[in-house]
């Protein structure tokens, strides 16, 4: 999303929220202000209904039994995952694994990509913005193997050094592994020049999509990363359901990660040949309702528009960074040109975990903490932030609830 | 739950001005206290003269919580003998943590702590430093008790 303004048809908020149930519900005698849609954003009744209906009507294991309901089962999995390919525009299914979420996504390339291809002195490139999950498998990677973790630097903006970057890219890079939006600072990160400066040295390049894909519309062919890893919980899915997007080509040639059943085309003692893609990467039963689940919230998704989606968000990212940079003692951590709607912040005197408390206490839920990225916060010299993370049935009025609270924790603490 | 019960004003007033607050050379001996999840660190150092407590205090930086209750905390220990501060440490581990807690006289101005149990994402918070102090005295201890 960029920070052009798209003027659309506006969201009925007020009707979408309905969708949602458990935004009607009272936190602390207060009605529920959700605000922590990065950490996890809930879900619509239709998805709720879609998982409820496969558990009644549908459920059986998949890829094996010759019965109805194992055909049932099979057909509603891998319809989900045809739908997902529609939804990032993804060439063939064959390049849509499900997994258990981004985590797992990352860790599958690490694994099954990286490891066999590192050598010592070889280099992964990651910026300093990145979630845990997209350093903590690399660094495994670079311990196992010798490699080296290289890191591009940022400003005080928030955003990447795009010189250091392309000055950091080597004969020696392998892999360049990078979060599409920051989830600590909200950075939408240039993805596209990216991908082009790593793929002019033939380095092919991971996005960490799982705080892009709730926001705005994604084209795999387009982009033309190599990998793109996202989670169905923060999409208005369910949890425990995620996606590793490969290009083709690569996932061929990787070798599986997991062993065990789905995986394989026939096993004896003497060895075993492996099944095709997508499956050669998800051994065992998968989490079949979570991806029919997924593929609800991913016609719900549609359903509203991500066009409609990110132009009300940008909106309520605009309304959330004036009032509270209007709060006197309040900053903004990450000021990037590019963000997708979440402001982090942090109050003069006032600790972001006693703001995160006074809020409860208002039906307010924010997330406190250094939100799994801490080099992207102690770079700014802080232990903490606190964070509103917005998604499209927020409100403006949601926002003066935000502000009027943080306010009124800070008056607390004078 | 009320947030007055949380923040009492001896918390807030330990919080801006922390009480012993700084560092202590050796042979005090340091311990430090992280909570990954908040990202709060404390360091407490401790001074032994033999069984007692002679000197006491701590730095870092946390939430009003933690760094009002390691303030109080300071206050509470300094002077006391290891086992007195050890039965301190259960009375406070009680009160944060048990809804029919008593309260004990001795534990003074420590009771301001009383709140924190209604808000169970906190407890962790307020007994930081207590479990940091605990470590500090093991290695005070330590030396003395290899002689």
């Amino acid at each position: 999303m960029s920070a052009a303004v798209q003027t659309g048809a506006p969201l009925d908020v007020a009707r979408l929220r309905q969708d949602f149930p458990i935004l009607s519900q009272r936190i602390n005698g207060r009605p529920l202000v959700y605000l922590d849609n990065g950490a996890s954003s809930q879900r619509p009744r239709a998805v709720i209904d879609a998982e409820v209906r496969y558990a009644e009507q549908l459920h059986a294991n998949v890829h094996r039994g010759v019965h109805t309901l194992s055909q049932r089962a099979t057909d509603a999995f891998e319809a989900a995952r045809e739908r997902v390919r529609r939804f990032i525009n993804a060439r063939s299914i064959r390049e849509i694994v499900f997994t258990r979420g981004t985590t797992e996504s990352i860790n599958l390339v690490a694994n099954s990509f990286a490891r066999p291809r590192l050598r010592a002195g070889d280099e992964i490139l990651i910026t300093w913005l990145e979630h845990h999950a997209n350093i903590v498998p690399w660094q495994m990677a670079c311990a196992a193997t010798g490699a080296v973790l290289k890191v591009v630097p940022i400003d005080r903006r928030g955003e990447i050094d795009l010189d250091a970057y392309r000055a950091l890219l080597s004969d020696r890079t392998r892999l360049v592994a990078t979060a599409h939006v920051s989830n600590a600072l909200g950075t939408v990160l240039p993805v596209r020049e990216i991908v082009a400066l790593a793929h002019q040295r033939g380095v092919p390049v991971l996005l960490d999509g799982a705080q892009a894909v709730p926001h705005f519309a994604l084209d795999m062919q387009a982009l033309d990363c190599d990998f793109y890893a996202f989670s169905g919980h923060k999409l208005y899915g369910p949890d425990g359901i995620g996606v590793l997007y490969g290009r083709e080509r690569l996932l061929e040639a990787m070798p599986p990660w997991q062993g065990g059943g789905d995986m394989i085309l026939a096993v004896s003692f003497a060895g075993t040949t492996y099944n095709q893609l997508p499956f050669k990467f998800e051994a065992g039963t998968p989490h079949i309702s979570g991806a029919v689940g997924l593929a609800a919230a991913l016609d719900y998704v549609d359903g509203i528009g991500l066009d409609a989606i990110a132009a009300w968000e940008r909106e309520l990212l605009d309304y959330a960074s004036q009032q509270l940079a209007a709060i006197e003692g309040l900053t903004i951590v990450g000021t990037a040109r590019d963000k997708a709607s979440l402001v982090s912040f942090v109050v003069d005197g006032v600790h972001p975990h006693d703001i995160g408390t006074i809020l409860d206490q208002q039906g307010i839920a924010i997330r406190t903490g250094h939100h799994c990225a801490m080099p992207a916060i102690e770079y700014f010299g802080l232990p903490a932030t606190a964070r509103a993370s917005f998604a499209f049935y927020n409100t403006r009025e949601e926002i003066d609830k935000l502000v009027e609270a943080v306010t009124a924790a800070r008056d607390m603490f004078r | 739950m009320d947030l007055k019960d949380l923040y009492r004003d001896v918390i807030l007033d330990h919080n801006k001005r922390p009480r012993n607050f700084g560092r202590l050379e050796p042979p005090a001996h340091p311990a430090r206290g992280h909570n990954p999840l908040c990202g709060d660190q404390l360091t407490v150092y401790a001074l032994l003269a033999g069984e007692v407590l002679s000197d006491v205090r701590f730095d870092g930086s946390g939430c009003a919580i933690s760094v009002a209750s390691a303030s109080l905390m300071t206050e509470a220990v300094k002077g006391r003998s290891r086992a007195e501060v050890e039965n301190l440490y259960l009375a406070i581990h009680d009160l944060l943590t048990r809804a029919d807690a008593p309260c004990p006289a001795e534990l003074g101005k420590l009771a301001a702590l009383g709140g924190v149990r209604e808000f169970p994402a906190r407890v962790k918070c307020a007994s930081l430093c207590w479990h940091t102090l605990h470590a500090a005295l093991e290695g005070a201890a330590a030396p003395v008790s290899t002689e």
